[in-house]
């Protein structure tokens, strides 16, 4: 299969996607039920909005919490593993359009990736 | 209430918003983040930050049901992730910038404007304008072939620089308003573009994800992103949606959807109010 078909590329990239959301939901349902044994008494408070520290806001910052086992930040490294997933799914598609020989696309889809990381990276 | 009644009752809402958004082809953020700045009284920036994740995982796990159909058409939903993912920063760095009142007014705009276009008509056929030919479209292999009943029928997208205008704003109201928007997706699409509209319905669906992705690593670094309210958002939506996926078939969606449209109508109203009266 030298040339897959979009088809093919499809569903590759749908199956990867469902691995991808399932995984992260099992690691934010470990979080959730850790934070639930052990925080469920306490009184939460979103009324007003709280940056928080960096503990959680970077990635550094949420692994280094998983190797502690906090709950939050296992909650939290479920999420970056979801919100990795689609851009997992562009990088599929760069793979896909350069083995397709679809250098426009390549190009198209490498641009989409670019924008992703300085996302993750930068803002 | 304690974390663990908060966190129930957030999933129960959850399970709801994503069963009712998918059925109805809304999607679940659209209700989600004025149930949760309204009924739980979350700030704003919580909420949209746990909705934008949620749009991220029904988008993600919805995908394999609208492969199978082989309708969704990877190279335009890839050429106008250009416009969505570069809208989607602009509209996150907005959010962190205007303020939340705002953000409720335009939420509310955006919530009466779903409403309307779920009541849209949809053909289950290619537009006579996409049997054209468009040079523009066809230099950028925007085109396709819809599976119909008599064989297979090749499409070309039409107005392409209006679509991706189009785009552009759909992207900045997803980092904005921490929804996958997409309604304004699947106009710039079967609107302006001509598209076939279950091309445009699933080709948004995977655009969604991507869209969602390109501001929440904004949204992250900002402090969005609550990992214990998001926990039972996400987790409900995508449980509520995939629910809703199962029984798409058998329901009969057409009095949900006006009541559901109802319901945006009044969540909508209530968010405008509220930006105004300076209570969201």
């Amino acid at each position: 299969m030298a040339h897959p078909t979009d088809q093919d590329l499809d569903l590759a990239i749908a199956g990867m996607l469902r691995f991808g959301v399932s995984l992260a939901a099992l690691v934010v349902l470990a979080g959730g039920l850790l934070l639930l044994g052990h925080a469920w008494n306490t009184l939460p408070n979103y009324a007003s909005f709280h940056p928080g520290g960096p503990q959680l806001r970077t990635l550094r910052g949420i692994f280094a919490g998983v190797g502690r086992l906090d709950a939050r930040s296992i909650i939290q490294c479920g999420l970056v593993l979801l919100i990795a997933t689609p851009v997992a799914r562009v990088v599929f598609c760069v793979a896909g359009f350069a083995r397709q020989r679809d250098k426009l696309y390549v190009g198209v889809s490498a641009f989409v990736l670019a924008v992703l990381i300085y996302s993750l990276t930068k803002g | 209430m304690n974390l663990l009644a908060f966190s129930g009752l957030l999933f129960g809402t959850s399970v709801l918003a994503g069963f009712l958004g998918s059925l109805t082809g809304l999607g679940g953020g659209v209700v989600l983040v004025p149930a949760l700045a309204l009924l739980f009284k979350v700030d704003i920036r919580y909420a949209i930050g746990a909705s934008l994740v949620s749009v991220i995982a029904t988008s993600s796990g919805a995908a394999v049901a609208y492969v199978r159909d082989g309708l969704s058409n990877i190279r335009v939903g890839m050429f106008l992730e250009i416009a969505t993912t570069v809208g989607a920063v602009s509209g996150a760095y907005l959010a962190t910038r205007v303020s939340t009142h705002w953000i409720a007014v335009v939420f509310g705009v955006v919530l009466l404007g779903s409403a309307a276009a779920s009541f849209r008509q949809k053909q289950d056929s290619v537009p006579p304008e996409a049997k054209q030919g468009n040079r523009m479209a066809e230099r950028l292999e925007l085109r396709g072939v819809y599976p119909a009943p008599g064989g297979g029928e090749p499409y070309t997208a039409q107005r392409v620089p209006l679509g991706f205008a189009i785009m552009l704003g759909a992207g900045t109201l997803s980092g904005l308003l921490g929804i996958g928007s997409g309604a304004v997706k699947v106009l710039a699409m079967d609107q302006a573009m001509k598209l076939p509209f279950k091309v445009s319905t699933t080709t948004s669906n995977f655009m969604i994800g991507v869209t969602a992705a390109a501001s929440a690593g904004i949204y992250l670094s900002r402090g969005y992103i609550d990992p214990a309210l998001a926990m039972p958002v996400m987790l409900g939506v995508l449980g509520g949606s995939l629910l809703g996926t199962k029984v798409l078939v058998r329901a009969k969606v057409a009095t949900l959807k006006s009541l559901f449209a109802l319901v945006i109508v009044i969540l909508g109203c209530e968010m405008i109010y509220n930006g105004f009266a300076g209570k969201v």
